[in-house]
């Protein structure tokens, strides 16, 4: 790589920006899951200050791990999460490629047809969509929030994709046709292994909304065994609005699991963006 | 062009595999849902049943003046938020990419996962953690004035007509900006070295190199990011309403589209909700949504196609 | 068609089965509720007791966050998968819903006429021929003041305008406490613990509110504007930066101790006893001279309903009943001090504060929330346009008449009374 681009002035502007962006970025993180280890004088009375032994107290996470199953629901949220995630990223991506790979009639207008649902909120088709559940029995499953989150997702992750797969040279899918490779050998050997970073950062964009949903599992799934993570802290915080000291805890056992996962996946996620630029 | 006059192709039926399980989901649990509901922007209930009166309801909504103040209010300020975003969230998001992706840069996985930290945050816990710092009781904000010697600058800014949407317009900046910092930041990784390499010979770099080679090449990813930030700031609603409520306060100043709808469709307290206005008020957010979008695709898109390689 | 076919194959293993296991099987019925706060009430008191009288029938207390709860419910009734019981909201919310049919008449439920027509009134149709919910409780308005602070600056509890303002401005001078806790950030406090709290007073109670229905007042008359300007008044009283306060703010601020008098309802009472730590008292809102007649809120609030499809109206009939009986007054209004039971049957309340509040009832005139009858049926909603207004008037950005002009400009834009 280049020398001439890396010069010190250069080098210590740049981390000075990107710490301090870093440092707005995480504050208001850190400082919920400090206070949620101080007790409630020790929140009201200096909420900069780290824990010390004289504010430090638990009370706040017994409250919360007292009142409901958060394991469980941190599972639902992980299932529904994953499934929902894993048919949004297949479907897309054949959609997407067979919108940006063939010159068919009615191209433009599927495509034009597949993005419509990012331009209204799903939300509105509630009533609609619950009718549906109630009429095929799917009320209080984990399968119809996976369907809505896959339709959801889907319209989002074609129109990033078919971008994206439009960059994928042509050469490579002529030669493999000329080797004899079925359509479908083309799109899954060749063309998803080159999509891969395009492929993570829709994941990353698809899953969020989906674990951080709360109307759909109130509305389609909030019995107890049902229930998301997501929607177990905001009961949760409509129960103690004024005891700061659950609320911040619920809110720290909220964010923790999403944080590990997203550290986890980010990982992957830079693979993924690393591999496709080397090529 | 020419290559399509091809003469009789078989019928290819991959294309339909390709399409079909995405168009069959999205179709039922989607399409006809909404479609469902816009429909109903055309009729009106009236004695429990629900009578056509063709474009009354947008009648209503534009020509009195109790839905229509609110209307424009609603979309004043959404264009509001939209322009912080695309002056604040683009820029910045550009900028610490491009700083990411100079080459052997240290921690540069550290600030990377950091900067995305508050995308992966819920509404809940965004809307609740930025109340708490900005709140005059809680006292964080004006701790951090006063430490560097700013404390007369601190107002209730959550509180107050002329700040609040644009102080939540930054919360959202802030909770967002991860979206086009890793979009351009994949971008700017997949130009080819070929490229840098030959920009280098020419003696072009730094800040010339960034603005002459780079940004030229990462345009097309800059378009898709706007009109993600532009459908998403047309369709946002949970940041406001966790934030400030459904009456978006204080004095509808921070009422959006979003919230807007939502009073509209579902009711709020004693407001009944009336799904066929809350349907048109949708109808409408919809076009304008779609008026974006065409322009994007039709006009910015094809001109962007230029600049690839 | 994956649907079509899971359907098929749900409703066969379903119908297997039910037929299988009828006889066993104990009846479930799910309640509706905004109400989480009550939840543990619910599971560990009031369902074991039902529970125990009435073999064969399972409640379960499924509450939603009282945001969404009216959305939320809404959907689910119109797609059919709502609980059987239904917690209502007074007046127009509920009459909607049983307008639409989703809720079931319950005019001839045995233990309606434990409750007097005005507790009657706020799940009635307009004619008073159909009731649809059996009353559960109302709140009243008033301020609950820390009496230890009073104490300290030596206080006298307040009984006319002129005292109350005397006090304040003690509390103010001393310094120690933030006179009054009340935020104008959530709104809907700068309108229910300001303007529906103190309001009475002036309307005159059910008089001026029965006016304003037939249209003989408006709300720009003297009467409706001078709460306003009381209201403009508590500015100053207010703690700093009360413009970004949210309910949850005042509520700490009041039972850390650090602020002196709290416009509260009695809903409060639960919550401050076990959060504060010093010893409480309450007083109405303060009459404009000493010797005037006292009028309070004393609001029907909540209620119960029996969704009109649920498949086992009998045994939830069963349950309302029950609801309407002397013996879940007694343990709801002892559970949930400050929610006062609107049963005929005199309940024995053991809270100190809360009979305090109960005993204005005596000597003071009673009344419901101006906005809640009627008035707030059509667009602008005069409740939400209460909310901003009397929020702006506390912030000063419109003066009381300037707001009680777009109230009654709005009312006018819809509401035609019958004269």
């Amino acid at each position: 790589m280049s020398l001439a681009t890396r010069s010190l002035p250069r080098t210590i502007g740049a981390h000075a920006v990107l710490l301090t962006y870093t440092a707005i970025a995480l504050f208001p993180v850190i400082l919920v899951i400090m206070n949620s280890f101080k007790s409630r004088a020790g929140i009201f009375g200096a909420p900069l200050t780290p824990p010390t032994p004289k504010t430090f107290d638990l009370i706040g996470y017994t409250t919360v791990i007292g009142q409901g199953d958060f394991l469980h629901y941190f599972q639902n949220s992980l299932v529904v999460t994953v499934a929902s995630l894993f048919f949004v990223l297949l479907f897309g991506a054949m959609a997407a490629f067979a919108l940006s790979e063939y010159r068919f009639r009615g191209n433009t207008m599927m495509g034009l047809y597949l993005a419509l649902g990012i331009m209204i909120p799903i939300r509105l088709g509630t009533v609609a969509i619950l009718q549906l559940m109630v009429a095929s029995g799917l009320v209080n499953t984990l399968t119809a929030l996976i369907l809505v989150y896959t339709a959801q997702g889907l319209p989002l992750a074609i129109f990033i994709l078919s971008e994206f797969m439009k960059q994928v040279s042509d050469d490579l899918k002529n030669a493999g046709r000329i080797d004899g490779l079925s359509e479908y050998t083309i799109f899954f050997r060749l063309v998803l292994p080159l999509v891969r970073p395009s492929m993570a950062t829709v994941a990353v964009f698809t899953m969020i909304p989906i674990w951080n949903d709360l109307w759909f599992p109130l509305i389609l799934a909030p019995s107890e065994e049902t229930k998301t993570v997501t929607l177990g802290a905001q009961l949760f915080l409509g129960q103690f609005v004024t005891n700061w000291n659950a609320i911040l805890a619920a809110l720290s056992l909220a964010i923790l699991p999403v944080l590990i996962l997203y550290v986890i996946f980010s990982r992957q996620l830079i693979r993924g963006i690393t591999s496709g630029a080397v090529k | 062009m020419a290559a399509q006059t091809r003469p009789k192709r078989p019928i290819r039926w991959h294309i339909g595999v390709f399409l079909a399980p995405a168009v069959l989901v999205y179709t039922a649990i989607m399409i006809l849902p909404l479609a469902g509901t816009l429909q109903l922007s055309l009729f009106r209930n009236i004695e429990q049943h629900q009578v056509f009166v063709g474009f009354d309801n947008f009648r209503t909504l534009f020509g009195d003046p109790n839905w229509s103040v609110n209307f424009w209010n609603a979309l004043r300020n959404n264009v509001w938020f939209f322009i912080i975003h695309m002056l604040v969230q683009n820029p910045i998001g550009v900028l610490l990419a491009a700083l990411l992706s100079s080459p052997r840069l240290r921690f540069a996985a550290f600030y990377r996962t950091a900067i995305f930290v508050p995308t992966i945050l819920s509404f809940v816990i965004v809307g609740f953690a930025w109340k708490l710092i900005l709140s005059p009781i809680w006292g964080v904000a004006p701790h951090l004035l006063d430490f560097v010697g700013l404390k007369s600058l601190f107002t209730p800014w959550l509180g107050k007509e002329q700040y609040a949407l644009t102080a939540l317009s930054l919360v959202s900046v802030w909770q967002f900006i991860g979206i086009p910092m890793m979009l351009i930041y994949a971008a700017l990784l997949s130009i080819p070295d070929e490229v840098i390499e030959a920009a280098e010979c020419d003696g072009v770099t730094g800040m010339a190199q960034f603005w002459k080679i780079k940004l030229p090449l990462i345009l097309p990813s800059i378009g898709i990011i706007s009109i993600l930030t532009f459908v998403g700031n047309f369709n946002a609603f949970d940041l406001i309403y966790t934030a400030q409520g459904a009456l978006a306060g204080p004095n509808y100043s921070t009422d959006i589209l979003g919230t807007f709808l939502y009073r509209a469709f579902f009711g709020f307290q004693l407001q009944v909700g009336d799904p066929n206005m809350g349907a048109a008020i949708a109808t409408m957010m919809f076009l304008i949504i779609l008026a974006g979008v065409c322009v994007y695709l039709f006009l910015v898109q094809t001109r962007l196609r230029r600049y690839q390689f | 068609m994956t649907t079509k076919l899971l359907t098929a194959l749900l409703l066969g293993t379903s119908i297997l089965g039910t037929t299988g296991m009828a006889l066993a099987e104990d009846v479930t019925l799910n309640i509706e509720s905004w109400r989480g706060d009550d939840l543990t009430i619910w599971k560990d008191k009031l369902i074991p007791a039902f529970e125990a009288k009435n073999p064969g029938i399972k409640v379960v207390f499924a509450p939603s966050a009282p945001t969404e709860y009216d959305a939320a419910l809404g959907a689910k009734l119109s797609a059919g998968s709502a609980g059987d019981l239904i917690t209502c909201r007074p007046f127009d919310k509920s009459l909607e819903l049983f307008k639409k049919g989703n809720l079931a008449d319950l005019s001839t439920l045995p233990g309606m006429e434990n409750f007097s027509p005005v507790a009657k009134a706020a799940w009635q149709t307009d004619d008073g021929k159909s009731s649809f919910c059996v009353p559960m409780a109302s709140v009243i308005h008033g301020f609950i003041y820390n009496k230890d602070a009073f104490d300290k600056l030596g206080l006298k509890v307040p009984t006319t305008n002129e005292e109350f303002y005397a006090v304040l401005d003690k509390i103010k001078a001393d310094g120690t406490y933030i006179p009054m806790a009340m935020g104008t950030k959530d709104l809907w406090e700068a309108a229910t613990m300001g303007y529906q709290n103190i309001g009475p007073n002036y309307w005159k109670g059910e008089e001026g509110r029965q006016a304003l229905i037939k249209g003989e007042q408006k709300l720009t008359d003297a009467d409706w504007v001078e709460p306003y300007r009381e209201l403009a008044k508590w500015k100053p009283y207010l703690g700093d930066g009360f413009e970004a306060q949210t309910y949850p703010d005042s509520q700490n601020l009041f039972t850390l101790g650090r602020a002196a008098i709290y416009p509260a309802g009695s809903w409060e009472i639960g919550l401050f006893n076990t959060q504060a730590q010093f010893k409480m008292g309450a007083f109405p809102p303060p009459v404009q001279k000493a010797g005037d007649t006292c009028y309070i809120s004393d609001h029907t609030d909540i209620g119960m309903g029996l969704n009109a499809a649920s498949k086992h109206p009998e045994e939830a009939k069963k349950f309302l009943a029950w609801v309407a009986s002397p013996d879940f007054a007694t343990i709801y209004a002892n559970a949930l001090p400050g929610f006062f039971s609107l049963n005929s049957t005199p309940v024995k309340m053991e809270d100190p504060l809360a009979q305090e509040f109960v005993s204005w009832r005596g000597k003071c005139k009673s009344t419901i929330r101006s906005t809640y009858q009627i008035l707030s049926r059509g667009t602008p909603n005069l409740e939400n346009e209460t909310w901003v207004e009397s929020a702006n008037v506390i912030n000063g950005t419109d003066t009381p008449e300037a707001a009680a002009k777009k109230l009654q400009d709005g009312l006018d834009s819809w509401y035609k009374p019958a004269k």
